[in-house]
Protein backbone atom coordinates (compact mmCIF):
# COMPACT_ATOMS: atom_id res chain seq x y z
CA UNK A 1 0.00 0.00 0.00
CA UNK A 2 1.17 3.46 -1.04
CA UNK A 3 0.39 5.11 2.50
CA UNK A 4 0.89 8.83 1.03
CA UNK A 5 -0.81 8.23 -2.51
CA UNK A 6 -3.69 6.86 0.08
CA UNK A 7 -3.54 9.89 2.19
CA UNK A 8 -6.84 11.97 2.82
CA UNK A 9 -6.70 14.38 5.35
CA UNK A 10 -10.04 15.64 5.15
CA UNK A 11 -11.52 11.96 6.15
CA UNK A 12 -10.88 12.79 9.55
CA UNK A 13 -13.35 15.99 9.63
CA UNK A 14 -15.80 14.05 7.42
CA UNK A 15 -15.83 11.17 10.29
CA UNK A 16 -15.72 13.13 13.08
CA UNK A 17 -19.62 12.15 13.06
CA UNK A 18 -18.45 9.11 14.02
CA UNK A 19 -17.12 10.05 17.19
CA UNK A 20 -19.84 12.51 18.17
CA UNK A 21 -22.55 9.95 17.33
CA UNK A 22 -20.15 7.24 19.12
CA UNK A 23 -19.28 8.88 22.07
CA UNK A 24 -22.93 9.95 22.96
CA UNK A 25 -24.38 6.40 22.33
CA UNK A 26 -21.58 5.14 24.80
CA UNK A 27 -22.58 7.41 27.14
CA UNK A 28 -26.29 6.55 27.41
CA UNK A 29 -25.95 3.28 27.24
CA UNK A 30 -23.77 3.59 30.52
CA UNK A 31 -26.04 6.13 31.78
CA UNK A 32 -29.35 3.43 31.64
CA UNK A 33 -26.73 0.76 32.78
CA UNK A 34 -25.76 3.11 35.81
CA UNK A 35 -29.33 3.76 36.46
CA UNK A 36 -30.53 0.82 36.33
CA UNK A 37 -27.66 -0.37 38.61
CA UNK A 38 -28.95 2.12 41.15
CA UNK A 39 -32.52 1.11 40.92
CA UNK A 40 -31.09 -2.48 41.22
CA UNK A 41 -29.07 -1.62 44.24
CA UNK A 42 -32.46 0.60 45.77
CA UNK A 43 -35.17 -2.37 44.99
CA UNK A 44 -32.58 -4.99 46.99
CA UNK A 45 -31.61 -3.44 49.85
CA UNK A 46 -35.22 -1.99 50.70
CA UNK A 47 -36.29 -6.18 50.28
CA UNK A 48 -33.28 -6.64 52.61
CA UNK A 49 -34.44 -4.70 55.14
CA UNK A 50 -37.47 -5.42 54.59
CA UNK A 51 -36.43 -9.22 55.24
CA UNK A 52 -34.87 -8.08 58.58
CA UNK A 53 -38.11 -6.25 60.16
CA UNK A 54 -40.20 -9.53 59.24
CA UNK A 55 -37.60 -11.31 61.22
CA UNK B 1 24.08 -33.93 2.30
CA UNK B 2 21.81 -31.42 0.14
CA UNK B 3 18.76 -32.05 1.55
CA UNK B 4 20.23 -30.53 4.86
CA UNK B 5 20.88 -26.79 3.64
CA UNK B 6 18.43 -26.72 0.47
CA UNK B 7 15.28 -25.15 2.63
CA UNK B 8 17.87 -22.73 4.17
CA UNK B 9 17.87 -21.40 0.48
CA UNK B 10 14.24 -20.48 1.01
CA UNK B 11 15.41 -18.10 4.13
CA UNK B 12 15.53 -14.42 3.18
CA UNK B 13 16.20 -11.36 5.63
CA UNK B 14 12.43 -10.82 6.00
CA UNK B 15 12.29 -13.84 8.37
CA UNK B 16 15.03 -13.07 10.23
CA UNK B 17 13.83 -9.69 10.97
CA UNK B 18 10.77 -11.74 12.22
CA UNK B 19 12.60 -13.93 14.35
CA UNK B 20 14.02 -10.75 15.86
CA UNK B 21 10.48 -9.92 16.84
CA UNK B 22 9.41 -12.83 18.39
CA UNK B 23 12.70 -12.50 20.36
CA UNK B 24 11.56 -9.21 21.46
CA UNK B 25 7.73 -10.40 22.13
CA UNK B 26 9.62 -13.00 24.23
CA UNK B 27 11.95 -10.80 25.95
CA UNK B 28 9.32 -8.57 27.24
CA UNK B 29 7.26 -11.10 28.92
CA UNK B 30 9.87 -13.17 30.36
CA UNK B 31 12.11 -10.19 31.61
CA UNK B 32 9.72 -7.46 32.00
CA UNK B 33 6.54 -9.63 33.01
CA UNK B 34 4.80 -8.14 30.31
CA UNK B 35 1.54 -9.83 29.73
CA UNK B 36 3.62 -13.33 29.41
CA UNK B 37 0.66 -15.43 28.67
CA UNK B 38 0.33 -13.41 25.56
CA UNK B 39 3.43 -12.42 24.54
CA UNK B 40 5.16 -15.34 24.95
CA UNK B 41 3.45 -18.11 22.40
CA UNK B 42 3.19 -15.17 20.17
CA UNK B 43 7.12 -14.27 20.31
CA UNK B 44 7.51 -18.33 20.11
CA UNK B 45 4.70 -18.38 17.21
CA UNK B 46 6.01 -15.70 15.42
CA UNK B 47 9.82 -17.78 14.99
CA UNK B 48 7.64 -20.72 13.81
CA UNK B 49 5.53 -19.41 11.57
CA UNK B 50 8.74 -17.72 10.04
CA UNK B 51 10.68 -20.57 9.20
CA UNK B 52 11.54 -21.42 5.28
CA UNK B 53 8.31 -23.59 4.06
CA UNK B 54 7.15 -24.03 8.12
CA UNK B 55 5.10 -26.94 8.47
CA UNK B 56 2.90 -24.97 11.30
CA UNK B 57 1.30 -23.12 8.63
CA UNK B 58 -0.92 -23.73 5.25
CA UNK B 59 1.23 -24.41 2.13
CA UNK B 60 -1.15 -24.99 -0.36
CA UNK B 61 -2.65 -27.95 -0.24
CA UNK B 62 -0.37 -29.06 2.65
CA UNK B 63 -2.70 -27.84 6.09
CA UNK B 64 -0.80 -26.78 9.00
CA UNK B 65 -2.14 -26.92 12.21
CA UNK B 66 -1.69 -22.96 13.44
CA UNK B 67 -4.25 -22.08 9.98
CA UNK B 68 -6.25 -24.99 11.30
CA UNK B 69 -6.45 -23.45 14.83
CA UNK B 70 -6.87 -20.02 13.40
CA UNK B 71 -9.86 -21.14 10.96
CA UNK B 72 -11.40 -23.06 14.17
CA UNK B 73 -10.74 -20.44 16.79
CA UNK B 74 -10.03 -16.97 15.35
CA UNK B 75 -11.48 -17.08 12.20
CA UNK B 76 -15.35 -17.78 13.80
CA UNK B 77 -13.89 -15.76 17.05
CA UNK B 78 -14.67 -18.69 19.40
CA UNK B 79 -11.79 -18.60 20.80
CA UNK B 80 -11.99 -15.05 21.99
CA UNK B 81 -15.76 -15.42 22.71
CA UNK B 82 -14.17 -18.64 25.01
CA UNK B 83 -11.74 -16.39 26.89
CA UNK B 84 -14.74 -13.93 27.80
CA UNK B 85 -16.39 -16.16 29.67
CA UNK B 86 -13.42 -17.00 31.78
CA UNK B 87 -12.62 -13.13 31.80
CA UNK B 88 -16.14 -12.58 33.34
CA UNK B 89 -16.02 -15.41 35.80
CA UNK B 90 -12.08 -13.37 37.33
CA UNK B 91 -14.44 -9.82 37.37
CA UNK B 92 -15.87 -8.83 40.58
CA UNK B 93 -18.26 -5.97 39.83
CA UNK B 94 -18.49 -5.08 43.35
CA UNK B 95 -16.85 -1.87 43.40
CA UNK B 96 -18.58 -0.98 40.53
CA UNK B 97 -22.15 -1.88 42.14
CA UNK B 98 -21.28 0.14 45.23
CA UNK B 99 -20.12 2.92 43.19
CA UNK B 100 -22.05 3.35 40.26
CA UNK B 101 -21.00 6.84 38.68
CA UNK B 102 -17.50 5.64 38.53
CA UNK B 103 -18.92 3.82 34.95
CA UNK B 104 -18.78 7.02 33.58
CA UNK B 105 -15.62 7.40 33.62
CA UNK B 106 -15.36 4.20 31.60
CA UNK B 107 -17.13 5.62 28.59
CA UNK B 108 -15.16 8.55 28.84
CA UNK B 109 -12.23 6.65 28.46
CA UNK B 110 -13.58 5.09 24.98
CA UNK B 111 -12.55 8.25 23.52
CA UNK B 112 -9.38 7.37 22.26
CA UNK B 113 -11.19 4.44 19.75
CA UNK B 114 -13.28 7.22 17.94
CA UNK B 115 -10.48 9.55 17.77
CA UNK B 116 -8.36 6.96 15.92
CA UNK B 117 -11.15 6.16 13.52
CA UNK B 118 -10.82 9.85 12.29
CA UNK B 119 -7.41 9.40 12.00
CA UNK B 120 -7.20 6.34 10.50
CA UNK B 121 -9.62 6.88 7.81
CA UNK B 122 -7.16 9.24 6.35
CA UNK B 123 -5.26 6.29 5.75
CA UNK B 124 -7.66 3.52 5.65
CA UNK B 125 -10.80 2.54 4.26
CA UNK B 126 -13.96 2.80 6.72
CA UNK B 127 -13.84 -0.73 7.48
CA UNK B 128 -9.67 -1.47 8.22
CA UNK B 129 -9.92 1.90 9.73
CA UNK B 130 -12.69 1.51 12.54
CA UNK B 131 -10.92 -2.16 13.40
CA UNK B 132 -7.65 -0.44 13.67
CA UNK B 133 -9.40 1.83 15.78
CA UNK B 134 -10.89 -1.00 18.47
CA UNK B 135 -7.42 -1.76 19.67
CA UNK B 136 -8.16 1.51 21.57
CA UNK B 137 -10.49 -0.81 23.36
CA UNK B 138 -7.66 -2.32 25.11
CA UNK B 139 -9.05 -5.65 24.86
CA UNK B 140 -7.81 -8.25 22.68
CA UNK B 141 -11.09 -10.60 22.14
CA UNK B 142 -13.25 -7.52 21.14
CA UNK B 143 -10.35 -6.23 18.61
CA UNK B 144 -10.37 -9.68 17.18
CA UNK B 145 -13.95 -10.32 17.02
CA UNK B 146 -14.52 -6.48 15.18
CA UNK B 147 -11.77 -7.07 13.37
CA UNK B 148 -12.96 -10.43 12.26
CA UNK B 149 -16.73 -9.23 12.10
CA UNK B 150 -15.86 -5.99 9.54
CA UNK B 151 -13.42 -8.77 7.55
CA UNK B 152 -10.62 -6.54 7.77
CA UNK B 153 -7.19 -6.52 5.97
CA UNK B 154 -4.94 -5.59 8.98
CA UNK B 155 -6.33 -8.44 11.16
CA UNK B 156 -2.86 -9.75 12.23
CA UNK B 157 -1.68 -6.27 12.92
CA UNK B 158 -4.19 -5.43 14.82
CA UNK B 159 -4.23 -8.44 17.18
CA UNK B 160 -0.26 -7.83 17.84
CA UNK B 161 -1.17 -4.20 18.46
CA UNK B 162 -4.02 -4.74 20.71
CA UNK B 163 -2.08 -7.43 23.23
CA UNK B 164 1.42 -5.40 22.95
CA UNK B 165 -0.38 -1.81 23.69
CA UNK B 166 -1.75 -4.18 26.86
CA UNK B 167 1.61 -5.34 27.94
CA UNK B 168 2.86 -1.88 27.36
CA UNK B 169 -0.09 -0.49 29.37
CA UNK B 170 2.53 -0.01 33.03
CA UNK B 171 4.99 2.06 30.48
CA UNK B 172 2.44 3.99 27.84
CA UNK B 173 -0.28 5.50 30.66
CA UNK B 174 1.92 7.58 33.39
CA UNK B 175 3.52 9.79 31.43
CA UNK B 176 -0.03 10.95 29.66
CA UNK B 177 -1.24 11.02 32.97
CA UNK B 178 1.48 13.32 34.62
CA UNK B 179 1.05 15.59 31.58
CA UNK B 180 -2.48 16.45 31.91
CA UNK B 181 -2.35 16.61 35.89
CA UNK B 182 -0.90 18.60 38.50
CA UNK B 183 0.82 16.96 41.42
CA UNK B 184 -1.88 18.65 43.27
CA UNK B 185 -4.88 17.05 41.54
CA UNK B 186 -2.50 13.50 41.55
CA UNK B 187 -2.70 14.24 45.27
CA UNK B 188 -6.13 14.17 45.51
CA UNK B 189 -7.82 11.56 48.16
CA UNK B 190 -11.31 9.72 47.39
CA UNK B 191 -12.34 8.41 50.94
CA UNK B 192 -13.62 4.91 49.54
CA UNK B 193 -16.96 3.46 51.60
CA UNK B 194 -17.79 -0.23 50.16
CA UNK B 195 -21.51 -0.11 50.56
CA UNK B 196 -23.20 -3.66 50.53
CA UNK B 197 -24.42 -4.70 47.50
CA UNK B 198 -26.87 -7.68 47.53
CA UNK B 199 -26.54 -11.39 45.96
CA UNK B 200 -29.59 -10.17 43.95
CA UNK B 201 -28.20 -7.12 42.17
CA UNK B 202 -25.05 -9.42 41.68
CA UNK B 203 -27.04 -12.00 39.77
CA UNK B 204 -29.26 -9.69 38.11
CA UNK B 205 -26.61 -7.12 36.67
CA UNK B 206 -25.48 -9.14 34.11
CA UNK B 207 -28.52 -10.72 33.19
CA UNK B 208 -29.42 -7.08 32.37
CA UNK B 209 -26.63 -5.58 31.01
CA UNK B 210 -26.80 -8.24 28.12
CA UNK B 211 -30.60 -7.98 27.53
CA UNK B 212 -29.46 -4.65 27.25
CA UNK B 213 -26.93 -4.44 25.16
CA UNK B 214 -28.37 -7.01 22.90
CA UNK B 215 -31.24 -4.52 22.29
CA UNK B 216 -28.85 -1.56 21.67
CA UNK B 217 -25.78 -3.21 19.86
CA UNK B 218 -27.38 -6.86 18.61
CA UNK B 219 -23.63 -7.30 17.00
CA UNK B 220 -21.93 -7.06 19.97
CA UNK B 221 -24.60 -9.46 22.20
CA UNK B 222 -21.81 -12.53 22.08
CA UNK B 223 -19.23 -10.50 23.15
CA UNK B 224 -20.98 -9.16 26.23
CA UNK B 225 -23.28 -12.60 26.85
CA UNK B 226 -20.11 -14.42 26.99
CA UNK B 227 -18.42 -12.06 29.26
CA UNK B 228 -21.34 -11.78 31.40
CA UNK B 229 -22.66 -15.73 31.34
CA UNK B 230 -19.01 -15.74 33.02
CA UNK B 231 -19.79 -13.40 35.38
CA UNK B 232 -23.44 -14.82 36.27
CA UNK B 233 -21.15 -18.04 36.55
CA UNK B 234 -18.99 -16.59 39.34
CA UNK B 235 -21.66 -14.65 41.17
CA UNK B 236 -24.84 -17.14 41.42
CA UNK B 237 -23.25 -19.04 44.22
CA UNK B 238 -24.07 -22.45 43.30
CA UNK B 239 -21.67 -23.12 40.44
CA UNK B 240 -18.42 -22.61 42.08
CA UNK B 241 -16.52 -25.39 40.28
CA UNK B 242 -17.69 -24.02 37.20
CA UNK B 243 -16.51 -20.24 37.78
CA UNK B 244 -13.61 -21.95 39.49
CA UNK B 245 -12.81 -23.81 35.96
CA UNK B 246 -13.77 -21.08 33.76
CA UNK B 247 -11.60 -18.54 35.70
CA UNK B 248 -8.45 -20.91 35.36
CA UNK B 249 -8.26 -23.81 33.17
CA UNK B 250 -10.71 -22.54 30.58
CA UNK B 251 -8.90 -19.30 30.20
CA UNK B 252 -4.78 -20.57 30.47
CA UNK B 253 -6.45 -23.44 28.15
CA UNK B 254 -7.69 -20.88 25.15
CA UNK B 255 -4.71 -18.29 26.01
CA UNK B 256 -2.26 -21.14 25.20
CA UNK B 257 -4.35 -21.74 21.68
CA UNK B 258 -4.53 -17.99 21.01
CA UNK B 259 -1.60 -16.70 21.20
CA UNK B 260 0.12 -18.72 18.90
CA UNK B 261 -2.24 -19.06 16.68
CA UNK B 262 -2.36 -15.13 16.58
CA UNK B 263 1.18 -15.68 15.58
CA UNK B 264 -0.21 -17.55 12.59
CA UNK B 265 -0.75 -14.16 11.30
CA UNK B 266 2.67 -12.68 11.81
CA UNK B 267 4.38 -13.98 8.51
CA UNK B 268 7.24 -11.78 7.32
CA UNK B 269 5.88 -11.12 3.74
CA UNK B 270 2.26 -9.97 5.46
CA UNK B 271 3.31 -8.45 8.60
CA UNK B 272 6.80 -6.70 7.32
CA UNK B 273 5.07 -3.64 5.66
CA UNK B 274 4.62 0.31 6.19
CA UNK B 275 0.90 -0.18 6.76
CA UNK B 276 1.67 -2.15 9.99
CA UNK B 277 4.23 -0.06 11.12
CA UNK B 278 1.20 2.50 10.82
CA UNK B 279 -1.31 0.31 12.54
CA UNK B 280 1.09 0.13 15.30
CA UNK B 281 1.55 3.49 15.64
CA UNK B 282 -2.36 4.29 15.54
CA UNK B 283 -2.74 1.83 18.16
CA UNK B 284 -0.59 4.05 20.18
CA UNK B 285 -2.49 6.93 19.79
CA UNK B 286 -6.21 5.28 20.26
CA UNK B 287 -4.46 4.46 23.80
CA UNK B 288 -2.72 7.80 24.50
CA UNK B 289 -6.22 9.11 23.77
CA UNK B 290 -8.35 6.77 26.13
CA UNK B 291 -6.12 7.94 28.72
CA UNK B 292 -5.91 11.56 28.19
CA UNK B 293 -10.13 10.79 27.48
CA UNK B 294 -10.78 9.72 31.05
CA UNK B 295 -8.16 12.04 33.04
CA UNK B 296 -9.81 15.36 30.97
CA UNK B 297 -13.63 13.81 31.83
CA UNK B 298 -12.57 13.69 35.33
CA UNK B 299 -10.97 17.08 35.10
CA UNK B 300 -14.36 18.30 33.51
CA UNK B 301 -16.38 16.92 36.14
CA UNK B 302 -14.05 18.44 39.08
CA UNK B 303 -15.45 22.34 38.37
CA UNK B 304 -18.55 21.32 38.56
CA UNK B 305 -17.63 18.87 41.86
CA UNK B 306 -17.57 20.54 45.91
CA UNK B 307 -15.82 16.92 46.34
CA UNK B 308 -13.67 16.79 43.81
CA UNK B 309 -12.23 13.37 42.29
CA UNK B 310 -8.82 12.61 41.66
CA UNK B 311 -8.34 12.78 37.98
CA UNK B 312 -6.36 10.13 37.64
CA UNK B 313 -8.56 7.17 37.92
CA UNK B 314 -10.20 8.16 34.90
CA UNK B 315 -7.01 6.93 32.82
CA UNK B 316 -8.23 3.71 34.99
CA UNK B 317 -11.51 3.36 32.58
CA UNK B 318 -9.32 2.38 29.27
CA UNK B 319 -10.16 -1.61 29.71
CA UNK B 320 -6.95 -3.20 30.10
CA UNK B 321 -7.94 -5.04 33.33
CA UNK B 322 -6.10 -5.20 35.88
CA UNK B 323 -3.11 -3.05 35.25
CA UNK B 324 -4.78 0.04 34.48
CA UNK B 325 -6.75 0.19 37.71
CA UNK B 326 -3.12 -0.66 39.46
CA UNK B 327 -1.00 1.97 36.96
CA UNK B 328 -3.02 4.68 38.35
CA UNK B 329 -2.80 3.11 42.45
CA UNK B 330 0.84 3.33 42.03
CA UNK B 331 0.98 6.79 40.22
CA UNK B 332 -1.16 8.17 43.48
CA UNK B 333 0.77 6.11 46.09
CA UNK B 334 4.09 7.60 44.35
CA UNK B 335 2.78 10.96 45.11
CA UNK B 336 1.39 10.62 48.93
CA UNK B 337 2.23 7.08 50.27
CA UNK B 338 -1.11 7.43 52.72
CA UNK B 339 -3.36 7.58 49.35
CA UNK B 340 -4.99 4.25 48.66
CA UNK B 341 -6.81 4.95 44.95
CA UNK B 342 -6.80 1.04 44.26
CA UNK B 343 -10.86 0.04 44.96
CA UNK B 344 -11.93 3.05 42.77
CA UNK B 345 -9.76 2.48 40.68
CA UNK B 346 -10.61 -0.75 40.10
CA UNK B 347 -14.14 -0.20 39.72
CA UNK B 348 -13.38 2.33 37.03
CA UNK B 349 -11.22 -0.24 35.41
CA UNK B 350 -13.98 -2.70 35.36
CA UNK B 351 -16.87 -0.49 33.72
CA UNK B 352 -14.02 0.29 30.85
CA UNK B 353 -14.73 -3.43 30.02
CA UNK B 354 -17.98 -3.10 29.74
CA UNK B 355 -17.35 0.36 27.83
CA UNK B 356 -14.83 -1.14 25.65
CA UNK B 357 -17.73 -4.15 24.41
CA UNK B 358 -20.10 -1.22 23.95
CA UNK B 359 -17.77 0.44 21.93
CA UNK B 360 -17.11 -2.34 19.88
CA UNK B 361 -20.54 -2.96 19.03
CA UNK B 362 -21.26 1.02 18.55
CA UNK B 363 -18.59 0.66 15.95
CA UNK B 364 -20.24 -2.69 14.13
CA UNK B 365 -23.56 -0.93 14.06
CA UNK B 366 -22.05 1.81 12.48
CA UNK B 367 -19.71 -0.19 9.69
CA UNK B 368 -21.67 -4.17 9.92
CA UNK B 369 -23.70 -4.08 6.52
Amino acid sequence: MNLMASFEPMHFLENLRYMGIGMLGIFIVIGIIMLLTLLLNKLTSEKNSSDQENK
Amino acid sequence: MEVLYQNLLNLDVKMIVMWLIGGILIYLAVKKDMEPTLLLPMGFGAILVNLPLSGAITHGTSEGPLSILYEAGIANELFPLILFIGIGAMIDFGPLLSNPILMLFGAAAQFGIFFTLCMASMFFDLNDAASIAIIGAADGPTSIVVGQKLNSNYIGAIMVAAYSYMALVPIIQPPIIKLLTSKKERKIRMEYTQKPVSKTTRILFPICITIIAGLIAPASVALVGFLMFGNLIRECGVLDSLSETAQKVLANLVTIFLGITIASQMQAENFLRWDTILILMLGLVAFIFDTAGGVIFAKILNLFLKKKINPMIGAAGISAFPMSGRVVHKLALKEDPTNFLLMQATGVNVSGQIASVIAGGMILNFFLH
